[in-house]
């Protein structure tokens, strides 16, 4: 009894766990839809954000370094905080003028290139931008607090006292995620539906020259959906940052949006969350299960641990046997 | 023309060569990738002593000291690749890290260059019959486990007996060093040890974290570096883990690590072999000669931080032998091979670390042909999330060297079979 009250808690977490995955995951779906090109600066993207948030709501003098350097001066701070809100408003507002600088410095002058060398130049965009957040606003880790609740939810944690005898645990960082990415699914599903930018978008994402005829600007809409992914980027790296501190390590992340592209498809919104889900808990409860003494101990003899980084491929693996464009990915159709 | 054109290069080469009398001690830090801030807080700490030395007192016997930088990612083929770019005229090597450790540890035997491990690497270097270059004193990572036990004997009466300890650990050689001791340690104190690793970077420990409340441990220490240290205390805080039953190794006992969990991370502890703050003379000198002057890494940014204060550290010891050196060689321009020997006769009481500005900074470091580690001694360090500072809560500890000499003895005799190294004697 034990065991399934704990394997429950586990899958619990794994489905807040793949939540977070999944935030990450839909910025690639997203400019992936759009344009083909698998963004590798996804993670990047998101510890640039979240620096850039930390920056201005600590009112940090961008490039401080750099000019203390080069003219031997001290300055590091404008002397003001900004409440929270506004810092989001602000970052939201640089991620679209980055979004415009990338269409017209790099994406521009490829367009019609193989979709490999699109994905070669996010590679560039992501040391660039690695370099830039650094040069910006400075290595160190910073500390993020947007006002977000974190630690267990007691209330969570008594009620499955009451009713189970064992208080579960969740963060109430994983609730407000959750709640988080579920408003943004349905705000992007609702863009992507019901306004004439979205539709664009999706007719550019069904066939860019039929677009084109159509008198849909390519260029508008690559910088809307990389402003939009950039946004989504800045909520991955709220939440991501909440946790961890906002650091170099924040662009690893998208490593674990990896799996879930592989098993949710790369052009499925709804297979970035679903995908998420699937990857979390899958993880988690086989960590779980492999991890026990009392689980894989007795079955097994042997128990293992820390399988989480591998077994995430593994699992997309296995549905990529079965359906290999992903549970929601568009079916490869090859005509010859 | 031809001819004045050969001046100018000429002369553009005298300027660029290194003088001749420096003493060189390439600094292989790292300042970017998922470590960069750590790396680059050590970095500074040891740029600066040097700088401090080479401004206060014209460097060291005479000699300046040059320290190149070279950046290594903490990515062992860019060490590889750091060192081998910085090692003619070289001295001694500190790349701060395990992973860089393992690959150089041959190489600085047949290349003849100091390996200056203060803290990490290979923990079996102490033996100083085997590994005639590596140095790791003042501690190494077998010694921080075992002083980390003592000091949770200390705070239960002498017993562990029943208690469950529960060992965190990056899951790389780097965090595996401590298990062994922890095993033997265990059946020594008879208390259970759970270890439970986490993959690296470690930005994700859900699973570990479950485990360990539903398991409820006494106690927990951990063998983190990088994000993996701020997510463990901020997910210790979540699950209301009593910070003060948890205990980080030195690497895991920053600034870095505890404030971004902010008031969570408060009783937080950590091992460390050297001072922390800004209480002590030296930084008066740092100031008038380095800081004040602009001549600080990174505009002394950092200055006195856990992390800085073992860079600075690291750079005094340096600092010291190669002082050692010059005395027992007579001459001020000494080899590595005099530096060695430096080494092997290094004492720096704590009166010695007294007249440096640094009093009661770290335990007396007294090494010897087949003592590389030194007496391994370290102290606890608790985190005041209010003041944001740590605070030393206890004297050095020794490690429990009945436990760990064997230990050492076995690991060393291994490497030199697999590795085809003849014992020296050291009579």
């Amino acid at each position: 009894m034990d065991q399934l009250l704990y394997g429950t808690e586990v899958l619990i977490n794994g489905l807040m766990t793949g939540v977070m995955y999944s935030l990450v995951a839909l910025g690639f779906v997203l400019i992936y839809k759009a344009s083909g090109v698998f963004n590798y600066a996804q993670g990047v993207l998101a510890l640039f954000a979240a620096l850039t948030l930390v920056g201005i709501m600590e009112g940090q003098v961008p490039f401080a370094h750099l000019i203390n350097a080069m003219f031997g001066t001290h300055i590091e701070n404008f002397g003001w905080n900004i409440p929270a809100v506004f810092a989001i408003l602000l970052t939201a507002g640089v991620m679209v003028v980055l979004a415009i600088l990338i269409e017209k410095l790099v994406l521009q002058h490829l367009v019609g290139q193989e979709p490999i060398i699109l994905f070669m130049a996010t590679i560039g965009l992501a040391y660039f931008l690695e370099g830039l957040g650094d040069v910006m606003w400075g290595a160190d880790i910073k500390t993020l607090d947007v006002g977000l609740p974190q630690g267990i939810s007691d209330v969570v944690e008594q009620t499955t006292a009451n009713w189970f005898g064992y208080g579960f645990f969740i963060d109430r960082l994983d609730i407000w995620a959750t709640i988080i990415a579920a408003l943004l699914v349905a705000a992007l599903v609702a863009f992507s539906q019901y306004t004439k930018q979205g539709r664009a978008m999706r007719a550019v994402a069904d066939d860019h020259q039929a677009a084109l005829s159509v008198g849909i600007s390519l260029q508008f809409i690559w910088i809307m959906v990389w402003s939009i992914a950039g946004f989504v980027a800045l909520v991955a790296g709220i939440m991501w940052g909440t946790k961890s501190g906002v650091q170099f390590s924040l662009s690893l992340i998208a490593l674990k949006a990896l799996p879930v592209l592989m098993l949710g498809g790369f052009t499925s919104i709804p297979g970035a969350i679903v995908g998420g889900l699937i990857i979390g808990v899958g993880e988690k409860l086989f960590e779980f299960i492999m991890s026990s003494p009392d689980l894989a101990g007795s079955w097994f003899g042997f128990t293992i641990s820390a399988t989480e980084n591998w077994f995430a491929y593994v699992l997309a693996l296995l549905f990529l046997v079965f359906r290999p464009q992903g549970l929601f990915g568009e079916r490869i159709i090859e005509r010859v | 023309m031809k001819l004045k054109f050969a001046s100018l290069v000429a002369a553009a080469l005298m300027t660029a060569a290194p003088a001749m009398a420096e003493l060189i001690v390439p600094n292989l830090s790292y300042r970017t990738g998922p470590y960069g801030a750590n790396g680059t807080q050590y970095a500074d700490g040891f740029n600066d002593y040097f700088t401090l030395l080479n401004e206060r007192d014209g460097g060291i016997g005479g000699e300046t000291i040059s320290v190149p930088e070279c950046e290594t990612a903490y990515n062992t083929e860019k060490g590889v690749e750091c060192y081998e770019a910085t090692k003619d005229g070289a001295l001694v090597f500190n790349p701060l890290s395990t992973g860089i450790t393992y690959q150089l540890i041959p190489k600085v035997g047949v290349d003849k260059k100091v390996l200056y491990t203060p803290g990490y690497g290979r923990t079996s270097a102490k033996n100083g019959k085997v590994f005639e270059w590596v140095f790791n004193a003042p501690a190494n990572y077998w010694d921080g486990a075992s002083v980390a036990i003592k000091y949770l004997l200390d705070e239960n009466g002498g017993d562990l007996n029943g208690k469950k300890i529960a060992l965190v650990y990056h899951n790389s050689a780097y965090g595996k060093e401590p298990i062994r001791t922890l095993q033997e340690l265990a059946k020594k104190h008879g208390f259970t040890l759970t270890e439970i690793p986490v993959e690296a970077p470690g930005q994700e420990q859900k699973s570990q974290w479950l485990q360990i409340r539903r398991d409820k441990p006494d106690y927990v220490l951990m063998w983190g570096w990088g994000v993996m240290n701020q997510v463990a205390i901020q997910e210790a805080a979540n699950i209301r883990f009593p910070m003060e039953n948890f205990i980080g190794i030195w690497w895991a006992g920053s600034e870095l690590d505890v404030m971004p969990a902010g008031e969570g991370a408060n009783g937080y502890k950590a091992l460390t072999f050297n001072g922390v703050g800004m209480d002590y003379p030296i930084y008066d000198d740092l100031k008038t000669h380095v800081i004040d002057t602009g001549k600080a890494s990174q505009g002394g940014e950092h200055v006195g931080s856990a992390v800085y204060s073992r860079g600075m550290y690291a750079a005094v010891v340096i600092a010291e032998a190669i002082r050692k050196a010059q005395e027992l060689a007579g001459t001020s321009a000494i080899t590595p091979e005099q530096l060695r020997d430096g080494f092997e006769q290094l004492d720096i009481t704590p009166e010695r670390l007294a007249e440096i500005g640094l009093p009661d900074f770290g335990p007396e470091i007294k090494l010897s042909c087949d003592n590389h580690g030194g007496s391994g001694m370290a102290r606890i360090q608790q985190w005041d999330a209010a003041e944001k500072k740590w605070n030393l809560i206890t004297e050095f500890m020794e490690p429990d060297a009945e436990v760990l000499d064997p230990l050492i003895a076995e690991d060393s005799a291994a490497y030199a079979q697999e590795a085809g190294v003849t014992e020296r004697s050291c009579n």
